[in-house]
């Protein structure tokens, strides 16, 4: 209780910003992401744009080549449009009153989350490495690898908050409620960054000749 | 501030017309990949269904929409700016050469060796 009264702002808006800190925090943190996934974006065209045509250093042809399937990228996206929505229903159902909901929702989120890497494990990364097609082979999986691999992590990382949200976190929901309800919508604002990342990755590694 | 989300069910409409969108603009980005719209333009095409999905992430779930704080506008605004450096930089790199079609081998004097002499320069008694 005494940790809460020392942040100040977690509920009602800072006088000079107009929004609860954690909001400002969290943006910031989030335009922070934009430049680090930007860099391996500008590093993806370089790398594109510099590629011999011919030999094992030559991008592949067709993202099929390369054993990327649109059909698990597109199922894939889906799969995160959806969590991105159970996410947003989680802060419905908060400002709604209703810890009980928003605690499934947080759950399906998670079911989403897991499913997401499962799939991209052993549907992808397992079987390119076995065809020896490792970050090591060529240009274009070093960074396939680099920008997947660091999606898949943040995935992982949101995992780890709204599962530590929905076991621990919401026994705050019984002292402070909005903030709570705060700390979920900023949670939120991580995920559909997740989830906006990706709508950017499936088209550039999945379905671009 | 809670005025912006007094009608809840409201919201909630919304975030399903959202997820609505999203999905058929994923079916929209795989079919739109199947068609030749010829040169840049599949690219063109592609990034600019991408960029209508992701506004509607930021705008209704990110709650940009009902975000009145200019913090977080001028926070992107300059987030918006470095990106473009970002994306500037390969654009400015790549402009003034060619892509690499071939292997290219230069010897001691700094001479290009043709590909089929490649190594011959390094030969013992050369």
């Amino acid at each position: 209780m005494s940790a809460h009264a020392l942040l100040p702002y977690t509920v009602e808006p800072h006088p000079v910003t107009g929004l609860y800190s954690g909001k400002l925090g969290t943006w910031l943190f989030l335009a922070s992401e934009v430049m680090l996934f930007g860099a391996l974006f500008s590093a993806y065209i370089l790398l594109r744009v510099g590629a011999p045509e011919v030999g094992r250093a030559a991008w592949p042809a067709t993202p099929a080549e390369a054993g990327l399937s649109w059909k698990i990228g597109a199922f894939n996206t889906l799969v995160l449009i959806f969590s991105s929505v159970t996410m947003v229903m989680a802060w419905v159902k908060l400002k709604m009153k209703n810890l009980a909901a928003a605690r499934g929702f947080l759950a399906i989120t998670i079911g989403l989350a897991l499913l997401f890497i499962i799939l991209k494990i052993l549907l992808e990364y397992i079987p390119k490495l076995q065809h020896g097609h490792g970050p090591a082979h060529n240009n274009f999986f070093a960074i396939y690898f680099t920008l997947t691999g660091l999606h898949a992590l943040h995935i992982i990382g949101g995992i780890v908050v709204i599962g530590y949200f929905l076991l621990w976190g919401h026994k705050l929901w019984h002292t402070n409620p909005e903030y709570y309800t705060n700390r979920i919508e900023c949670t939120g604002l991580y995920w559909h960054f997740v989830d906006l990342v990706w709508i950017f990755l499936f088209p550039v590694l999945y379905l671009m000749h | 501030m809670d005025g912006a989300y007094s009608d809840i069910s409201k919201h909630i409409r919304v975030y399903m017309m959202v997820f609505a969108a999203l999905s058929a603009g994923t079916i929209i980005t795989v079919a739109a990949s199947r068609f030749d719209f010829g040169g840049h333009l599949n690219v063109v095409v592609a990034l600019a269904i991408a960029v209508v999905k992701a506004s509607l992430v930021a705008a209704i779930f990110m709650h940009l929409k009902w975000e009145r704080s200019l913090w977080i506008w001028y926070s992107l605004a300059l987030c918006g700016v470095f990106f473009a450096c970002l994306l500037a930089l390969p654009v400015i790199t790549t402009h003034d050469h060619p892509a690499l079609t071939e292997t290219k081998t230069w010897d001691v004097t700094g001479n290009e060796v043709a590909p089929e002499h490649a190594g011959e320069s390094h030969a013992p008694g050369h």
